[in-house]
C-alpha cells in the first residue's frame, strides 16, 4: 500500500449485499480513471458469519489486494447468531468491527454503524484507537436507512459516509447506481446517499484524515471482470455452446454464467446428478461435434477422474476447468489454495496425458481458456484450466480491448464427409480413425451421423479403426502417438511464447518462481524488494503440462537463488519443478501459505528478507519456510 | 444440406450389414444369452432401416460391454457404468442420431445406477438395453445387484443377505417412459420389443435376460417364459401406471421363483422427451447444435458485442 492508495474494506455479514456494493463501488471508481482490484472474504455459511470485501484503488495499475488496509466500512452483521461470547461462533454481532482491526493501517479510517455495533464491547479498543492514531466515525447508518424506508440501505449510506471522508466525487457513485438499480429503490437510495453525505460533511470532521482516494486516468476502455467472468466469455468465444455441470464452490461461478447465457446463444447448459457424468456429458456432446466443457472443485474433480482418463484414450476433445479451493477433501470451501495442483496434473490411472494452463491475471484468464480449448480440439485431447477461489472471485480493471478478439469455432482435427470418402478403412467398411503415423500425433476424427465415418471409440486400447486389440506393437504405435501430441503442443507453446511471465531486470540475482493467481501478487513484492535494493526478477508459470522446460531451466541458470512461493503445504509446484528439470533442489527454497488467505505482497517481502538471507526464523506462522534441499 | 448425410437417409437394410468383417464372430462363451440382444438389434436395426452411420451404440464395462464391438456402427465403449451420461448428450448434440445404450446388470443398475436414475427421470429419447444375467460374468462369477437373495459366490461365501433390486420397478419410479423385460430364449419378441423402444420418444428401458452358462449354472435358462401381453392370466393394462407397477413386482417376486415372465410392461406415449421439453422453455435450439459448426454462413457471437458492456 502507497501513500496514494485507498484500500477500502466494506464488513458485514454473509446475506447483507457486501459483495453487490463492493462490486458497485469498484466500478464507480474505475469509471473514474482509476486502477482497482478486489479481495473477498466470505465463509461458507448459509446465512450470516462475517464477510468482507477489499476494494484496493490506485491511480497506477495494480494486481494485487496490497497490504492490509487503510478504510474500514463497518456494517452490521444482520444475520448474526450466538451474541453470547461463549458460544462457538462467539459474539458475532460485532466481528465486522472487531476482526478487522489486526490488519488496519495506522492513521486508518473506522467507520460503523452505531445503530448495529457497540465499540465499546471491544476490549481496549479506545487505546488501540489512540495508539493507531485510527479516525473513528460511529454514524447510526441503519437509522439513517430506516428513515428513507429500508434498512438494507445502510450500505449506501456508508458507501456516502466513505466518499465525504475519502474525498470521493459523490457523482462517481451515484451515476453507477442510477445504471445499477431499478427505479424503485434508486430513488430512496440517493435520498440516502444525500443525507448520508451531507450529514457526514455538516457534523463530522471530515478533513484531518489523511486517507483519500486518488485522482487518474485511464488511457482506454476498461471493464470490471473477474477470473470466473474471463474464462466463461472466453470459452463462448471459442464456440464453447455446450455446458454440464453439478453446483460446487467455488467454480459454479463458471457454471452460472454460462448456464445464463447459453440459452439466448442456441447453446445447452445441463445440471446433471454428478461430476462424473458432468465430465462424460462434455464429453458425449464434444465426441458427436459440439464445442462443449465441464468444471468442478478438488472434490467434485475428484469424480471426474475416471471420463478425464477416457477422454485421453478415445482422444476426445474435452474442456475442464478447475476452481481450487482449499483441501484435503471438503477442507475450506470458500478459501483459495493452490493444493489441487498434483491432483489435476496426474489424476486418473495410467500415464496421463492432458494440457493444464493455470493463468495468473483475469486477461490470461481469457487468453489460455481460449488457448485450452484450440488445443483440445485440435489435439483431440483434454485440456484444463487450473485456478482458484482468490482468481475467480477477484474483480480487476482490464483493458475491453483484451476482449476485443475473433471468435473461432473451428472443431479442430476433424474431417468432412467428403473427406472421409478419401481416408483409409479397414474390412468391414470402418473408419480407420486411430491411424498410427502422422505428422504431429494427430489422426483426424470423424463425427456420428456421417456418412463413412463409422469407428469404435473405447477406453481398451484398441486398432486403428477401435476395434480392441493388446497386439504389443500396436500398443506402443498408439501409445507413443498419443504422447507425441504432448510433443507438439510443447512445441506450438514455444513457438507461441506468451503464456508464462518474466517480471523485473534481467540481470537479477534472485529469483522469485510461482504459478498461477499469485502472479501478480508476486510482482508486486517483487517491485518492492527492488525498491529496497534488493535484486530480483519473477517468473510466473501458466504452462504446467506441458511443462516449458527449457524457459523455467534458463531463469533458474540466470539467478544465484530462487524463493518458490505457491499456496499448498507441501510445495507442490517446486517438486514439479524439480521432477520436470531434474534437479535445482539445491537452488530453490520455498515459501508457502495454505491458512485460508492468498499471499500479500509484504508476506512475501518479508519470507524473501528474513527466511532466504537472514536465515531467521518467520515472526508468525502465517506462511512457512522450507529451506533448500541441503540446508 | 446436412454435414450428417447418413441421418435419415432412405434405405433397405439387411442385418447382415451390422455385422463387422474384422471380428464377425463374438467371443462370449457358447450358450451366452448375449448373443440373443446382438441378434435382436441387428434386426431391429434392419428392420427400422437404420443405416450403420446413422446408429450410435454406446456400451459400459462387462460382456455387454462388447456389444459395439460386434455391432457395425458408430461405437463407444465407455467405462464401467456410465455409457448414459455419454449417450445422452451425444443425442442433445445431434438429436437425428439413432442413440442406444446398452449394459449389464452391474453397470447399469450397481455402478450406474445414478446415472439410470437421472436418465430415467429426464426421459431422454434414447434406448437402454440392460443384459441382466443377475452376476457378473468378466469378472467370473461374483454376486451382483440382480443376484437372488442367498446367491453364493467367492465374494459371498455364505450367500448374499442382500434382496435383489428391482430393475422394473426402479425404472417407473425413477421416470422412464417406456419398460419392458424381455429374453435371450424369445428372439422374436426381443426384436420386437427393441423395434418399439428405438421408436418410442423418451427413455426406453428393456432388461433383457441374458443367461450366464459359465458363472450362473445354478440359475435358470430363463425358459419356459411368459409373454403377459399375450396370455390370458396376466390381465393388465400397460398404459397405467399402478396397474403397471403391480405387474412389475409380481414378475420381480415370480423371477426368483422360476417363472420367467416378459413383455410390455408400461408404455406413456404422450409424455415429452427431455429433448422436446428443453426445446419447450427455449434451453435447446431447435436445429442440431452439431449442424451449426459446419454452416459458413452462420454468424457466431462473441463476448465483446454481447456481454461486455455489463462490466463497464
Amino acid at each position: 500500500m502507497t501513500d496514494h492508495e485507498l484500500i477500502w474494506r466494506i464488513a458485514g455479514g454473509s446475506g447483507d449485499g457486501i459483495a453487490s456494493t463492493s462490486q458497485n463501488f469498484a466500478k464507480a471508481l474505475m469509471r473514474a480513471g482509476l486502477h482497482v482490484f478486489t479481495h473477498r472474504h466470505y465463509p461458507s455459511r448459509i446465512r450470516g458469519g462475517h464477510t468482507y470485501t477489499e476494494v484496493r484503488v490506485s491511480a497506477d495499475p495494480i494486481q494485487s489486494r496490497g497490504d492490509g488496509y487503510n478504510f474500514l466500512l463497518a456494517l452490521g452483521d444482520s444475520f448474526a447468531r450466538n451474541p453470547s461470547e461463549g458460544a462457538y461462533y462467539g459474539n458475532e454481532e460485532i466481528k465486522p468491527l472487531s476482526e478487522n482491526l489486526d490488519e488496519l493501517a495506522e492513521g486508518g479510517v473506522i467507520v460503523y454503524d452505531s445503530g448495529l455495533l457497540d465499540a465499546s464491547e471491544i476490549e481496549n479498543f479506545d487505546e488501540r484507537v489512540e495508539e493507531n492514531n485510527w479516525h473513528v466515525y460511529d454514524i447510526d447508518l441503519r437509522s439513517m436507512a430506516r428513515e428513507h424506508g429500508r434498512e438494507v440501505m445502510r450500505n449506501t449510506a456508508g458507501v456516502a459516509v466513505t466518499c465525504a471522508i475519502a474525498d470521493i466525487e459523490p457523482d462517481v457513485i451515484k451515476s453507477l447506481m442510477s445504471d445499477a438499480m431499478p427505479d424503485k429503490i434508486l430513488e430512496p437510495n440517493l435520498e440516502v446517499f444525500d443525507d448520508a453525505y451531507e450529514t457526514v460533511q455538516s457534523e463530522y470532521d471530515v478533513d484531518t484524515p489523511d486517507v483519500s482516494a486518488p485522482t487518474g486516468e485511464h488511457d482506454e476502455e476498461q471493464v470490471l471482470i473477474s477470473g470466473s467472468d474471463a474464462i466463461a466469455y472466453a470459452a463462448i468465444d471459442e464456440g464453447c455452446r455446450f455446458i454440464s455441470g453439478y453446483p460446487m464452490t467455488p467454480w459454479t461461478e463458471v457454471f452460472v454464467i454460462m448456464s445464463q447465457n447459453l440459452p439466448e446463444l442456441g447453446g445447452i447448459s445441463e445440471q446433471v446428478e454428478d461430476e462424473i457424468a458432468a465430465a462424460a456429458l462434455a464429453m458425449g456432446a464434444s465426441h458427436a461435434g459440439v464445442k462443449a466443457m465441464s468444471g468442478s472443485s478438488g472434490g467434485g474433480f475428484s469424480l471426474m477422474s475416471e471420463p478425464l482418463g477416457l477422454a485421453e484414450i478415445t482422444e476426445t476433445p474435452l474442456v475442464l476447468v478447475e476452481a481450487m479451493r482449499a483441501g484435503p477433501s471438503t477442507g475450506m470451501p470458500t478459501k483459495p489454495e493452490q493444493s489441487d495442483m498434483e491432483h489435476v496434473l496426474y489424476t486418473s490411472q495410467g500415464d496421463s496425458h492432458r494440457i493444464v494452463f493455470a493463468p495468473g491475471t483475469a486477461a490470461e484468464a481469457y487468453d489460455q481458456t481460449r488457448k485450452a480449448f484450440q488445443i483440445a480440439y485440435e489435439y483431440q485431447i483434454p485440456s484444463i484450466v487450473l485456478y482458484d477461489q482468490k482468481l475467480g472471485g477477484e474483480l480487476s480493471n482490464v483493458p475491453a480491448s483484451v476482449f476485443d478478439e475473433e471468435p473461432n469455432a473451428d472443431l479442430g482435427s476433424v474431417l468432412s464427409e467428403a473427406e472421409l470418402e478419401e481416408a483409409p478403412h479397414d474390412d468391414s467398411g470402418k473408419y480407420q480413425r486411430y491411424q498410427h503415423d502422422t505428422e504431429n500425433g494427430v489422426s483426424p476424427r470423424s463425427l456420428p451421423g456421417q456418412k463413412g465415418g463409422r469407428y469404435l471409440a473405447t477406453g481398451n486400447e484398441h486398432m486403428p479403426a477401435g476395434h480392441i486389440s493388446e497386439d504389443p506393437d500396436n500398443r506402443i504405435a498408439q501409445m507413443n502417438r498419443r504422447m507425441q501430441k504432448v510433443e507438439s503442443i510443447r512445441e506450438e507453446l514455444d513457438e507461441d511464447g506468451e503464456f508464462n511471465t518474466v517480471y523485473g531486470p534481467e540481470d537479477a540475482d534472485y529469483g522469485l518462481v510461482t504459478f498461477g493467481s499469485q502472479q501478480g501478487t508476486v510482482e508486486e513484492a517483487a517491485a518492492e524488494l527492488n525498491e529496497k535494493g534488493h535484486s530480483v526478477k519473477v517468473l510466473g508459470v501458466s504452462e504446467l503440462m506441458p511443462f516449458p522446460k527449457e524457459q523455467v531451466k534458463s531463469f533458474l541458470d540466470s539467478v544465484d537463488e530462487a524463493l518458490v512461493v505457491e499456496m499448498t503445504a507441501s510445495a507442490q509446484f517446486r517438486g514439479l519443478v524439480q521432477k520436470e528439470l531434474g534437479g535445482y533442489g539445491d537452488k530453490m527454497s520455498s515459501l508457502l501459505k495454505y491458512n485460508g488467505n492468498p499471499f500479500e505482497p509484504l508476506d512475501i517481502v518479508e519470507g524473501f528478507e528474513t527466511a532466504l538471507l537472514e536465515g531467521e526464523a518467520l515472526p508468525d506462522n502465517r506462511t512457512k519456510f522450507v529451506p533448500k534441499v541441503g540446508e | 444440406m446436412s454435414a450428417f448425410s447418413a441421418i435419415g437417409e432412405e434405405t433397405e437394410k439387411d442385418q447382415n450389414e451390422f455385422t463387422p468383417g474384422l471380428e464377425p464372430q463374438p467371443t462370449w462363451c457358447p450358450g451366452c444369452g448375449d448373443f440373443g440382444v446382438l441378434k435382436a438389434l441387428k434386426g431391429a436395426a434392419a428392420e427400422l432401416g437404420l443405416s450403420p452411420d446413422e446408429m450410435m451404440v454406446m456400451t459400459g464395462i462387462g460382456c455387454s460391454g462388447k456389444l459395439n464391438s460386434y455391432f457395425n456402427s458408430y461405437g463407444f465403449h465407455t467405462i464401467h457404468g456410465r455409457s448414459l451420461p455419454i449417450a445422452r448428450a451425444a443425442k442433445l448434440a445431434n438429436p437425428g442420431l439413432t442413440v442406444v445404450a446398452a449394459g449389464g446388470d452391474g453397470d447399469g443398475y450397481g455402478i450406474g445406477g445414478n446415472h439410470f436414475m437421472h436418465t430415467a427421470r429426464e426421459n431422454h429419447d434414447i434406448t437402454y438395453i440392460v443384459f441382466n444375467n443377475e452376476i457378473f460374468g468378466l469378472t467370473k462369477g461374483q454376486t451382483s445387484p440382480t443376484s437372488p437373495k442367498g446367491h453364493k459366490s467367492k465374494t459371498q461365501p455364505h450367500g448374499s443377505a442382500k434382496t435383489p433390486l428391482r430393475p422394473l420397478s426402479l425404472s417407473l419410479n425413477a421416470g422412464a417412459s417406456y419398460i419392458a423385460r424381455t429374453a435371450a430364449v424369445n428372439p422374436n419378441q426381443a426384436k420386437e420389443i427393441i423395434v418399439e423402444a428405438i421408436e418410442h420418444d423418451g427413455f426406453s428401458h428393456v432388461d433383457f435376460l441374458t443367461q450366464c452358462p459359465t458363472w450362473n449354472k445354478d440359475a435358470r435358462q430363463y425358459v419356459p417364459y411368459i409373454d403377459i401381453n399375450e396370455s390370458d392370466d396376466y390381465e393388465f393394462d400397460n398404459t397405467n401406471r399402478a396397474e403397471a407397477s403391480e405387474m412389475m413386482f409380481e414378475t420381480e417376486n415370480a423371477l426368483h421363483e422360476g417363472t420367467v415372465l416378459t413383455g410390455r410392461y408400461y408404455v406413456e406415449s404422450d409424455r415429452p422427451s427431455y429433448q422436446q421439453e428443453k426445446k419447450q422453455i427455449g434451453e435447446m435450439p431447435e436445429e442440431p447444435l452439431a449442424e451449426r459448426y459446419f454452416d459458413d454462413s452462420y454468424e457466431w457471437e462473441r463476448s465483446y458485442d454481447k456481454f461486455l458492456d455489463k462490466h463497464k
